[in-house]
Order: C-alpha cells, then sequence, then structure tokens
C-alpha cells in the first residue's frame, strides 16, 4: 500500500532541557502534530509566541483521512502562507451529485462565488496538508516542533501547567504557562483533565477505501443511497490528487471492522461499484465508527482545547478539520494578547463561548446529516426514501433541500458574542458583527491584490472615507487604518459591496478577520468603545 | 396563525373516500411510503412551522 506517498520520518532530537534536567518555564505548549496543533504552531508563530509542539510519533497522518478543506480554514491557511501550495495540489470541486438506487436523485452546486481568492472546497490528502505545514515551520524560529514526545501526565498549578514528558531517552519534566491540546477525538489531555466529552454514538461502521485508478469520472462529490452495488446502505466517492480515489462504505451495524479491513473484503466491493473489468488498486483502506460529541468547556484552568479533543463530528459536511483550523483562528490572538498582559485573562474565555457556539453548530447539522443518511427505525427510513423519490421529481424543489448527506461545512458567525459591539446604523448584506470577512479582489500600489491578505493578525479599522487619524487605541492593543482608496483599490466596487459601505464607512475587523463593529462614520471614541469590548476589558 | 380544526373540506365524504380509494390496491408498504410522501408534500405546502408542529402534536406526535 501506499504507492502514491513516501511517508517522510522526522528525527527524534533530544532536547537540551531534558539533557540538561532543568526544567524550563513555556509560554505556550502544543500537544499534537495533527493538522490543527500545526496550524496552532504556525498561529503561533504568527503572532510572535514561541512555542513547543509535542507529538508521541515521528511523520505525518497515516492515510489520507481528512481529506476536503473549505474555503474559510484554506483562507485561515493563507494567512499563515501555506494556503497557496494547499490548494495548487489540491483537487477543486463544486459539483455534488445524490443517487438513489439506480438514478441520479439530484444534484447540487457548491456555487462558489466570484472574486474570492480561496475555492469553496478542495480535496487533499491529510498527510500533504501535514507535511506542507511541517515544511513551513521548518522556516519559523518560534516554533519547537518535537517528535516522539509523549505527553504522560499534567499537573495544573494557578498560573501554569506542570507536564510529565516521555521521549526515547527517558522522562523530563517541563512547565507551560498555557497547554493547548490538540490530541484528537481520543485526548489523553482530555482525561487527565476530567473533562467531559459527551454526545451521541452511532453504531454504523464505515470503511474507508483510498484506490488508485485512472478514471474519467468527472471531480465531483457522488452520494449513493442503497445503490444496487451496496444494497441498503449509503457510498460516497470523492476524488483526490495523484489519481486517488476515496470510496466510504456503510456497513451497518454489525460488522466486523478487523474482516472488513481485509484487502479480500475490500476488493470485491469495489469492483462491485467500478464494474468488474477497471484496474484500480488498493492505497489505504480504515473501518471507522463516529460519535457527536463536544466538551462541557474547551478552556480547563492553563489547558485549552481545539479541534477534535474539544468536539467530534460525524464525517459528512467535512466539519472536522475545518472547524479545528477556525478554533485556532479564534484562539491564537486572544492567547497572544493575555500572555502579553495586554488585555484580561477573560478575553480566553471568550473563546468557549465563540467556539462552543460554533461546535454546537455543526454537532446539530453533522447530527441531522448522520440521521438522515444511517436512519434509526423502519419509520425515519420510509420517510428517507419516500423524501429521495419526492426528490427526482424536476418540480419537487422542496424534496431536493430537504435530502441531506451532509451539508458541507461554513463558518459560524459568532452573532451573539459578547466581544460584538451591536449595530447603531442601518446596514444590508450579511456583514454583521461576528461574522468572519468577505473577501474581494483590490489593487495594493496598482497591483491586484486580496483585501483579506491586507487584514489579519491585529485589529484593522477599514474606512470607506478619509480616517481623520492612522489608529485607535485600546490600552496597548490599537487598530490600524486600512483606507479605501489610498492604501487599497476598489476598483470594481466589490468590496463596497460586500461590505454594503458608503463614504464614511468603518469596519472594525478583529485579528482574526471577523467583524467587531461598524459605523457609517468614523468616531474615535465609539471605536475605541468597541476596541476595548472586543478585547474583553 | 394556528392549526385549522374546523371542517375545511368541501363534501368530507367525498374527500375521505378519494382518501381510502387512493390507497387501494397497495399493500401496507406501498401505502406507508405514499402516507410519507402525503405528509412531506401537505407540510411543505403549510409550510408554517407553528402549524405544522401543532399538527404534530395533535396527532399524538412527541414533540
Amino acid at each position: 500500500m501506499f504507492k502514491t506517498y513516501s511517508y517522510p520520518k522526522f528525527p527524534y532530537i533530544q532536547s537540551e532541557e531534558q539533557k540538561s534536567s532543568q526544567v524550563r518555564r513555556h509560554k505556550l505548549v502544543i500537544v499534537g502534530a495533527g493538522p490543527i496543533g500545526l496550524t496552532a504552531a504556525l498561529d503561533a508563530a504568527a503572532h510572535n509566541i514561541p512555542c513547543v509542539v509535542l507529538d508521541d510519533n515521528d511523520t505525518v497522518s497515516v492515510g489520507s483521512r481528512a481529506v476536503c478543506y473549505a474555503k474559510r480554514p484554506l483562507e485561515v491557511w493563507d494567512r499563515l502562507n501555506v494556503g497557496e501550495r494547499m490548494v495548487a495540489k489540491g483537487v477543486g470541486w463544486k459539483l455534488g451529485k445524490v443517487f438513489f438506487k439506480d438514478r441520479l436523485s439530484y444534484q447540487f452546486d457548491l456555487l462558489p462565488e466570484d472574486d474570492n481568492k480561496m475555492p469553496a472546497m478542495i480535496n487533499l490528502q491529510q498527510y500533504y496538508l501535514e507535511e506542507y505545514m511541517v515544511d513551513e515551520i521548518g522556516r519559523l524560529p518560534q516554533v519547537d516542533l518535537r517528535w516522539k514526545h509523549k505527553l504522560m501526565a499534567i499537573e495544573q498549578r494557578n498560573d501554569h501547567a506542570v507536564l510529565t514528558v516521555e521521549t526515547p531517552d527517558g522522562v523530563f519534566t517541563m512547565e507551560a504557562d498555557w497547554v493547548l491540546a490538540c490530541d484528537g477525538a481520543n485526548s489523553d489531555v482530555r482525561s487527565m483533565v476530567g473533562a467531559q466529552f459527551t454526545g451521541q454514538f452511532f453504531q454504523d461502521r464505515f470503511l474507508i477505501a483510498d484506490v488508485i485508478m485512472k478514471a474519467e469520472y468527472p471531480t465531483e462529490r457522488w452520494f449513493w443511497f442503497d445503490p444496487p452495488f451496496h444494497p441498503n446502505q449509503s457510498v460516497l466517492l470523492h476524488r483526490q490528487p495523484d489519481d486517488v480515489w476515496r470510496i466510504d462504505f456503510q456497513l451497518g451495524w454489525d460488522a466486523d471492522a478487523n474482516e472488513e479491513k481485509k484487502p479480500e473484503k475490500i476488493i470485491p466491493r469495489v469492483k462491485a461499484m467500478l464494474g468488474d473489468d477497471r484496474e484500480f488498486e488498493l492505497e489505504w483502506a480504515s473501518v471507522y465508527q463516529f460519535a457527536c460529541r463536544r466538551i462541557d468547556d474547551f478552556r480547563y484552568g492553563r489547558v485549552l482545547f481545539a479541534g477534535d479533543s474539544a468536539h467530534q463530528v460525524s464525517p459528512f459536511g467535512a466539519r472536522g478539520a475545518n472547524t479545528g483550523v477556525q478554533d485556532i483562528d479564534n484562539l491564537i490572538w486572544k492567547l497572544k494578547l493575555v500572555i502579553e498582559g495586554d488585555a484580561p485573562i477573560t478575553l480566553i474565555d471568550s473563546y468557549n463561548e465563540e467556539r462552543a457556539f460554533a461546535a454546537d453548530d455543526n454537532l446539530l447539522n453533522s447530527t441531522r446529516a448522520t440521521d438522515f443518511i444511517t436512519p434509526k427505525s423502519a419509520s425515519s427510513r420510509l420517510y428517507r426514501d419516500a423524501t429521495l423519490q419526492l426528490a427526482e421529481d424536476p418540480d419537487a424543489e422542496f424534496a431536493r433541500k430537504l435530502v441531506n448527506s451532509g451539508r458541507l461545512s461554513m463558518p459560524t458567525p459568532y452573532v451573539h458574542s459578547s466581544l460584538n459591539t451591536q449595530d447603531e446604523d442601518v446596514f444590508g448584506g450579511g456583514m454583521h458583527p461576528g461574522t468572519n470577512c468577505a473577501d474581494a479582489p483590490v489593487k495594493v500600489q496598482g497591483k491586484d491584490a486580496w483585501f483579506l491578505n491586507q487584514i489579519g493578525g491585529q485589529f484593522t479599522l477599514l474606512s470607506f472615507g478619509t480616517a481623520p487619524v492612522e489608529s485607535v487605541a485600546h490600552g496597548r492593543v490599537s487598530a490600524k487604518v486600512l483606507q479605501v482608496g489610498r492604501d487599497i483599490a476598489d476598483e470594481k466596487g466589490i468590496l463596497a459591496a460586500r461590505y454594503d459601505a458608503a463614504p464614511g464607512t468603518t469596519y472594525l475587523i478583529r485579528p482574526d478577520q471577523h467583524v467587531a463593529a461598524r459605523w457609517r462614520g468614523f468616531d474615535e471614541t465609539k471605536i475605541a468603545r468597541a476596541l476595548a469590548r472586543a478585547v474583553a476589558a | 396563525m394556528s392549526l385549522n380544526l374546523n371542517s375545511n373540506i368541501a363534501d368530507p365524504d367525498a374527500f375521505y373516500k378519494e382518501l381510502i380509494d387512493s390507497q387501494r390496491g397497495m399493500d401496507d408498504a406501498q401505502a406507508a411510503m405514499m402516507n410519507c410522501k402525503l405528509v412531506l408534500l401537505l407540510a411543505n405546502h403549510i409550510g408554517d412551522r407553528e402549524v405544522i408542529r401543532e399538527a404534530l402534536k395533535r396527532a399524538g406526535g412527541a414533540v
């Protein structure tokens, strides 16, 4: 197996602190070098927070695993200088087809909006994604990425945590002001701090088979309910780079995982699906079960949780890694301000407030899709099949809206966040406080550029009029003016249209490219107040 | 708006017969499938979630 990818083996290096047995205090220790931990390290470096990443392994993700990456995480990765490489390697797709038995039931178009730098969705094997991030980390002096470092225990103190870590050279102790647990759905850190992780378990087992084949199929997402080649179950087909195709078979409740993983079991399934004569090779296979659950609090003292360690969703809708990246986007700038003493520690609690809200939204969507795909009773199955039959009628648009083969990951706006300043002026369009910023093509010094590449990392005042000052501050936190018509040119008017801007319109934008407040004019007092609110001061 | 529980169909006997006759010759599985489609079609026609929720309750649903 693994004909298309050779796994890097990263060297284990004994750290100076283990060698010298001198306990060192670190500002941030990240546990786990998966997609979320690596994103956290990149974002920490972007904010100039020195960090140590501990991973008990010494390579990237074994198997393609998470495969679909949505626009918002790609925008976050682009802020961290790895997004373009992912998009260049990834396979873009926008059309999804849903089949019921042997017929096309309906199709959907992700309808990517024009004039965005990042595509609506790409498919890319998780190992590439991780490899690109590890490469980038190699260029960043702020990140100390340590392979073959396994966290054994955590002890919480008032203002730091004490970590016991095992390496091939034995056990040593380190201290951290903050610990960020990115150690996945089976998080050891979560059990070490005694956090609750509750929700709904699903009985169905699924088989993932990655096969290599030359196929002329279009680059689309194909989903079958009850197909003739796999009766009573669902199947998903997705294209990845390198002529690798992901096939996901629902196996039912009583499938034997070890048995189903065997090539002699998998190959006939794939043959039945593709037709006997097509040549393919099996690249990777895995049998999984899932749950929809979330941690009770994203913060336990000095330990923070992000990604699957904080919330686990079904794979339908590509909400796992995608939402984890947005956890990081939300957290790291807050951590920076708190570490620097520029914001109160309560700013960290807004991380739980905003991302638990987003996790609940994801869990809701994920659970609904799962219930549609794997009905739990004869009656719910009947309704599901009735919906699919009605959906074939070209006139029955309503039924197609009910078909749920996974609602694809969209960012959850923090509409109720305590960091938002509510509108006092009237605005049209979708850029409400708490929403992630829309992208738009702009020009910078006469050259084509993207709006999102001009913001992020710090607070920005996007001004559609002549701003009377260059920045507005609250304490040591400052928001720098980005003036349309001076710093950036909006020649096509797309930026103004997306932000419903008139001359004088001003947006206060957070370091994670989310709207904190907006007005029809530029009032320094109001801006300073909104800025204070956005840092929980 | 709330769920209309007054008689709202002209010639109720004829409607009832039409409903029953529409499933003539069907076995239980076919009739059950048709009933599901009917519920979905009518619920979409009503559209108002409050009215639909009240109907779910009146029908003995766990709402």
